[in-house]
């Protein structure tokens, strides 16, 4: 086992330091509290062996399964000189922020004029901006309605693509804030406050003349996207995409994943603060794959990998696919019936569904239908737009 | 003592634990900190606080987490009741006596309020004692998010704070250890507080060594096979994994019915395969003929 010589000497404190910087670099939540404990666990083992170490390091610095289960690979990159190249994902993410701060910066010395509604958000937006920053007024709904009557095959150029984009987050933005809102605490309640009712009633001599109410405030949904990217959705990707930037936000309720072949989950690279950009990186990751689409197997995946952390009575899952599969369809079936068994509501938005004269024949659509709870047809940024009165009835 | 020792010490109380879990547990203990422990159902999470009690000769006390899980089920609670008789008592009282009501009631306040009146629920209680306990809370996950911010006054600071009486010190730091199931995923700040350590489904050669320790009237040949047969079973796409506990289960079920050859009497394997495959369609999936081959298979 060969032990990484490093070029300057440092002391320990420096290179615990250096090696948490280099966890966080690789995903790992740990910061100075992990330092700290780290060095004092130094003492706590043999602090000459390596095997010592690390299985006393990945105790504190590790947090969940993922960084449980990467830990080793990470500690021989730094202290064993086994040499591991930064995780690409979150070095693009790194460089991102960094370029979207600077963009801002541009934007901002270059548009004095601008109010600061912030609504550019686009560099290459620039006329979609400078109309929405200049008011909300009736001119741009009426420019919006009349392009969520439009199939969303039909936008072809970049500039309708942009205002989709608008669109589909205007109307994510509407059903977040929606579901996210709180009941008001009601005179009804299903419980007694014991303990206010005691307080109030040492003043009447112990009669507890008044019964005060507890009650559980609704507490929000948790959304799950996923969504099918394969080359029978390939016109629909990008609006779709926008619409599940949308959901996403900077909201951590939500989760978005892909599929085609098989299962990605994208959550993060959606909460890149450019739409654009986001939707561009999104775009190529799901280029990258092709050829079929294995429905089945990717809701398997979800099932056995995420479904356990994300999903349960308060979740909604919200499929996008046109149901055509060229894997098993009875595997669909099966896949739903055991995510339905977690509690969750299924939706299906399926953009054929809008079309004169379809009915849901392909043999994937027709095993899932008994386990979906609402049906819709998304070819529309009208019809999506009404998904968002479904999912405060559920 | 070093983490060596803790795991000898383990394997003396019957647990075999890994070596990353025994490290896990000797830095938790060390620098008193709470341990969490993630993993599927089954895998001896629970298990592991009872063993640490047992080595520390100290009491273990459990907090089941559910759904709904508040404050008052899991720290404390005032005994109402007796508060409303108290009350009820001493107002007929100072009527008879026709005193000053406003002491009357500061005092009727100072004695509902004071310890007698207090119901420890197991948070409050494990850091009232003598002797440091091992406090469990046995899946977390399934308490709702909020009650993990209760959790965090009292991991960090081991403190309970009452507004009507003030903030209680722990007496004693407790061992915590807690358990998920990944039901939800935990905040990042309760993690944050903990050792955290993955407990996975054991390997071969430390299932043969949990199953010797834990029935030692299996023969060593039957082991064998009840050990590869469960290891194979996980291998199949199950809804529900068997852990260690059903293969205990099942060993000890084997050896109720009498079999020492699981390929003997395919009859007997199906029957006892109850004490593995929980669900409906776990079984389904695994009908007899399965049984045998993974049965052929181990033996």
């Amino acid at each position: 086992m060969a032990v990484t010589r490093f070029l300057t000497r440092a002391r320990i404190a420096e290179r615990m330091g250096d090696f948490i910087r280099h966890l966080r670099a690789h995903g790992v939540r740990a910061g100075m509290p992990e330092t700290e404990a780290s060095l004092g666990a130094l003492r706590l083992v043999d602090a000459g062996d390596p095997n010592d170490v690390r299985l006393a390091l990945k105790a504190i610095c590790a947090s969940d399964v993922e960084s449980f289960a990467r830990f080793d690979e990470l500690f021989s990159a730094y202290w064993l000189n086994a040499g591991k190249q930064r995780h690409d994902h979150t070095s693009t993410q790194n460089r991102s922020h960094q370029k979207n701060s600077l963009t801002n910066l541009l934007q901002k010395s270059s548009l004095p004029s601008a109010d600061g509604s912030g609504s550019i958000d686009t560099p290459d937006n620039d006329n979609g901006g400078e109309a929405e920053s200049s008011g909300e007024g009736k001119l741009i709904a009426t420019q919006v309605t009349n392009r969520n009557a439009v199939d969303m095959r039909e936008f072809i150029l970049p500039d309708d693509e942009a205002r989709a984009t608008e669109t589909a987050r205007r109307i994510a933005n509407a059903i977040r804030h929606r579901r996210s809102r709180r009941r008001k605490a009601a005179r009804q309640g299903d419980g007694l406050d014991m303990r206010r009712i005691m307080r109030k009633s040492v003043a009447t001599g112990g009669e507890p003349l008044q019964l005060l109410r507890l009650r559980r405030p609704g507490r929000p949904v948790h959304l799950v996207s996923i969504l099918d990217v394969s080359g029978s959705m390939q016109l629909y990707a990008r609006v779709f995409l926008s619409f599940v930037k949308g959901l996403i936000g900077n909201d951590q309720r939500t989760d978005a994943f892909l599929f085609h072949t098989s299962l990605m989950c994208v959550s993060d690279a959606l909460r890149d603060n450019d739409t654009l950009r986001a939707v561009n990186r999104l775009s190529m990751m799901a280029r990258g794959f092709g050829g079929g689409t294995k429905i089945g197997a990717s809701l398997r995946t979800f099932n056995n990998q995420y479904a356990s952390r994300m999903v349960g009575r308060k979740t909604v899952i919200i499929i996008m696919s046109d149901g055509y599969d060229t894997g098993e369809a009875q595997e669909v079936g099966d896949a739903l019936a055991r995510l339905k068994r977690r509690g969750c509501k299924i939706i299906w938005l399926n953009p054929l569904l809008g079309w004169k004269d379809y009915a849901p024949v392909a043999a994937s659509m027709a095993a899932a239908l008994p386990h979906v709870d609402y049906f819709a047809p998304c070819n529309t940024l009208g019809s999506l737009a009404a998904i968002e009165g479904e999912l405060e009835r559920l | 003592m070093n983490w060596q020792n803790l795991q000898t010490k383990l394997a003396g109380k019957g647990y075999i634990a890994s070596s990353e879990l025994s490290m896990a547990l000797h830095i938790s203990l060390a620098l008193e900190r709470p341990i969490l422990l993630e993993g599927d159902a089954g895998v001896g999470k629970t298990q592991i606080a009872k063993t640490l009690a047992d080595i520390h000769d100290t009491e273990l006390i459990r907090l089941q987490c559910y759904e709904g899980l508040d404050a008052s089920a899991a720290i404390y609670e005032w005994n109402y009741q007796r508060q409303l008789l108290s009350i009820r008592a001493m107002a007929e009282r100072t009527g008879e006596r026709d005193g000053d009501s406003r002491t009357a009631i500061d005092d009727i306040e100072t004695r509902i309020f004071s310890v007698d009146y207090l119901m420890e629920r197991p948070l409050l209680r494990a850091i009232q004692q003598e002797k440091p306990p091992v406090l469990l809370i046995d899946e977390v996950d399934r308490a709702d998010e909020e009650f993990e911010a209760y959790l965090l006054e009292i991991l960090s600071d081991f403190q309970v704070t009452i507004p009507e009486m003030g903030t209680i010190t722990a007496t004693s730091k407790p061992i915590v250890v807690l358990t998920s199931n990944g039901t939800r995923d935990l905040s990042d700040a309760l993690r944050r507080r903990c050792i955290y350590n993955f407990v996975p489904y054991p390997d071969r050669a430390t299932e043969l060594a949990i199953l010797g320790a834990r029935c030692p009237a299996v023969e060593p040949a039957l082991a064998a096979q009840i050990v590869s047969f469960v290891q194979s079973l996980r291998k199949e796409d199950l809804e529900k994994k068997p852990g260690i506990a059903e293969t205990l289960d099942w060993a000890a079920a084997l050896g109720g019915l009498g079999v020492n050859d699981i390929t003997a009497d395919p009859v007997a394997l199906k029957a006892s395969l109850v004490c593995l495959l929980k669900t409906e369609a776990d079984q389904a999936a695994i009908p007899s003929e399965v049984a045998q081959r993974l049965a052929g298979g181990a033996g």
